[in-house]
């Protein structure tokens, strides 16, 4: 026993540390932070047990392509030739329209809904877009296949072409899958995600704030998209970054309506390929060791995506409350 | 190598199961694999089980890759796939693993042309080429001198093909590989390749929704799921250079005319079989079984199984439109379920 504790021992009477122990239990204080500490430990660890198990089964397919991996445009069973490039380039294609087409529609709706809107209509819409997000992705797959596809092939794809067309973002062969596709079934289904949080933010902007911008002499419009808004900046990129990772991870719901081609094409019109697609595609069948190991390598590599982009959020988020927006 | 913890966790969990049900008397017998011949499969064991009540054997369709790792990894008592184990593989194996012929599947050619009807032939030069992207209209000479007659028009051909490994695609591209050289260098077989052309659709569901909705596609389903589902399909020319109508008698023919040949080890593929009329896109699915089981009640009730899934159990084939095993073949298997020690 050192000479520290001996001398604590002797300065406190001994029942007394146990006494207060007990208080501090019946208070709750102690069981509430172990059994929170315990559950943040959990996750901290579930994170590192995933990564390491991903890092550690991916060895060969490391070990053969290295850095080649992400370059590689090749993906072949059968001559052992795996690459990256094109799932990789297919996951942010197809989160990035997505993104294009849900942001400004969910952030659109959730200003009606938290400013304008009638507090009855708010809650029923809000409600409804709460159940949205709980459907199974295959429903919006099916979704996909039966209503979207179609549509893209004998209208809405035929009419961007005819406006767009010199571009190549919407030239060559229009078969109903495609990039595209996938990123409006994609837009479809993070947006409720983006109206859920964003109206949740948009709401707890204190009153004041709306009434201090009224008394300066804003219109209500004013009122909303220079002081409410700005308030609420960081809860709504939060949202769209939610959206992100959803958009990233999708794996049934794109696999329906991609085209699982894995190419890299300048149209969206072209069917392309995500990581997750190709895992969920290829994993049942893989035989080779090599084979699994490179689709474990690229679960890696979607980890390390989503890794990446939500540093990338985090970053952003601090650039723009320093640059005003929310107080401190 | 793979994901060894969780074999461990899962075989713990199995032991006890099995534990569980060895004090009742009985014998539990774990299987995975193969997801085409899973309807048959899961329709054999439950009549098994009715007939032997202390036999329960449950089957996880997982696909046959799968089926393969957990029967190495010692997680089943047997596995089931779709296309036969290489010789790498088995050589890899840690134990000797035979190969059981089961039931017979093959793949039918689906396809949705604007104003053709009628049932089209395919040369095997025509399929390989339309899959290698060589033959990219639908009146190329190689597809119209096979159909006299009819119009076939000068639109381009949208290719579908699985997206998911699967054994569908293993048959498919094993019939590509016999009809053309090219396709057996740039290409070759396995349940899933790398495609040169066209749009994958996941599932026999994906292709076949596909090929309704494009229109001048043409894609390859099973076909039990063709049949099934109505949709129309192809004649293929076979060996013989006929055409042929895939149904379970052409098929079961197929089999018939490769089981001269057949390996002791009963590894073959039966694509382009000789004999007139064999359908020439077939194929075998196997269950794998180990050589040697150290359980005796395990091992007998295997036996027994194989037994009587080659006599009485091939009598449900044809009402869930699986073709039969030819005489010749199953008379060789009989015979060779004396090697499960």
């Amino acid at each position: 026993m050192s000479a520290a504790s001996t001398t604590i021992t002797h300065e406190v009477p001994p029942k007394s540390g146990l006494r207060a122990f007990v208080d501090r239990l019946r208070g709750g204080d102690e069981i509430a932070h172990l059994i929170t500490l315990i559950a943040s430990a959990g996750i901290i660890l579930i994170t590192s047990l995933l990564v390491l198990e991903l890092w550690r089964t991916s060895y060969l397919s490391r070990t053969k392509f290295g850095w080649m991996f992400f370059w590689t445009k090749v993906w072949d069973a059968n001559f052992d030739k795996f690459g990256a490039a094109t799932f990789i380039y297919g996951t942010l294609v197809t989160s990035a329209v997505a993104l294009v087409i849900a942001v400004p529609l969910g952030l659109a709706s959730a200003i009606f809904l938290s400013e304008l809107a009638p507090r009855w209509l708010s809650d029923i819409v809000s409600f409804l877009i709460d159940l949205l997000a709980a459907v199974p992705s295959v429903i919006y797959g099916l979704l996909g296949i039966f209503i979207v596809v179609p549509l893209m092939r004998t209208t809405l794809g035929p009419a961007l072409k005819k406006v767009l067309g010199f571009t190549p973002l919407f030239a060559g062969p229009n078969y109903g899958v495609g990039f595209l596709t996938a990123g409006i079934v994609l837009a479809i289904m993070v947006v409720p995600f983006i109206i859920s949080v964003s109206r949740e933010v948009l709401l707890s902007v204190p009153r004041e704030q709306r009434e201090a911008a009224l008394a300066m002499g804003a219109t209500r419009w004013e009122a909303t998209w220079q002081v409410v808004v700005p308030w609420a900046r960081t809860g709504i990129m939060g949202s769209v970054f939610l959206a992100l990772a959803r958009a990233l991870g999708e794996t049934m719901a794109v696999t329906m309506v991609i085209g699982n081609n894995p190419q890299i094409s300048a149209s969206l019109f072209a069917p392309g390929y995500t990581i997750a697609s190709v895992i969920a595609n290829e994993f049942t069948e893989a035989t080779g060791d090599l084979y699994l190991s490179a689709l474990i390598e690229l679960g890696l590599v979607l980890f390390l995506m989503t890794f990446i982009l939500n540093g990338l959020a985090r970053i952003l988020i601090l650039a723009t409350e320093r640059g005003g927006g929310r107080p401190a | 190598m793979n994901m060894k913890k969780t074999f461990v966790v899962v075989s713990l969990l199995l032991g006890m199961a099995a534990l569980a049900a060895a004090q009742g008397g009985q014998v539990l017998l774990n299987a995975a694999g193969a997801t085409f011949p899973y309807p048959i499969y899961s329709k054999w064991f439950d009549v098994y089980h009715t007939a032997h009540p202390n036999v329960q054997i449950n089957y996880q369709s997982i696909g046959s890759g799968g089926g393969i790792r957990q029967l190495q990894a010692g997680t089943v008592d047997f596995g089931a796939s779709d296309g036969p184990m290489s010789d790498e593989q088995l050589a890899a194996s840690k134990f000797k693993i035979l190969h059981f012929p089961t039931v017979l599947g093959a793949d039918v050619p689906s396809y949705n042309i604007s104003g053709v009807s009628g049932e089209l032939n395919f040369t095997e030069k025509a399929l390989a080429g339309i899959f290698l992207g060589t033959i990219t209209k639908w009146n190329d000479p190689e597809i119209t001198k096979a159909n006299p007659g009819v119009n076939l028009p000068s639109a381009d051909i949208v290719v579908i093909h699985r997206s998911d490994g699967s054994g569908t695609t293993y048959i498919w591209t094993d019939f590509l590989s016999k009809a053309s050289d090219d396709w057996k260098n740039k290409v070759g077989k396995g349940t899933s390749v790398n495609w040169p052309v066209g749009l994958g659709g996941k599932g026999n569901e994906g292709v076949a929704g596909l090929v309704k909705q494009t229109p001048n596609s043409i894609g390859y389903v099973e076909l039990v799921y063709a049949a099934q589902n109505g949709i129309a399909f192809g004649k293929v020319q076979n060996a013989a250079g006929k055409f042929i109508k895939a149904d379970l008698a052409s098929v079961t023919a197929a089999a018939a005319g490769a089981a001269k040949d057949m390996p002791a080890d009963f590894r073959v593929s039966i694509t382009n079989a000789p004999g007139a009329t064999a359908y020439p896109v077939s194929s075998f699915t196997w269950l794998l079984i180990p050589a040697q089981i150290q359980d005796p009640a395990k091992r007998d009730a295997i036996k027994d199984f194989l037994k009587w899934m080659l006599t009485e159990g091939q009598k449900y084939n044809e009402g869930l439109t699986y073709a039969q095993l030819p005489k010749p073949v199953i008379e060789k298997e009989l015979k060779a379920i004396s090697l499960v020690q």
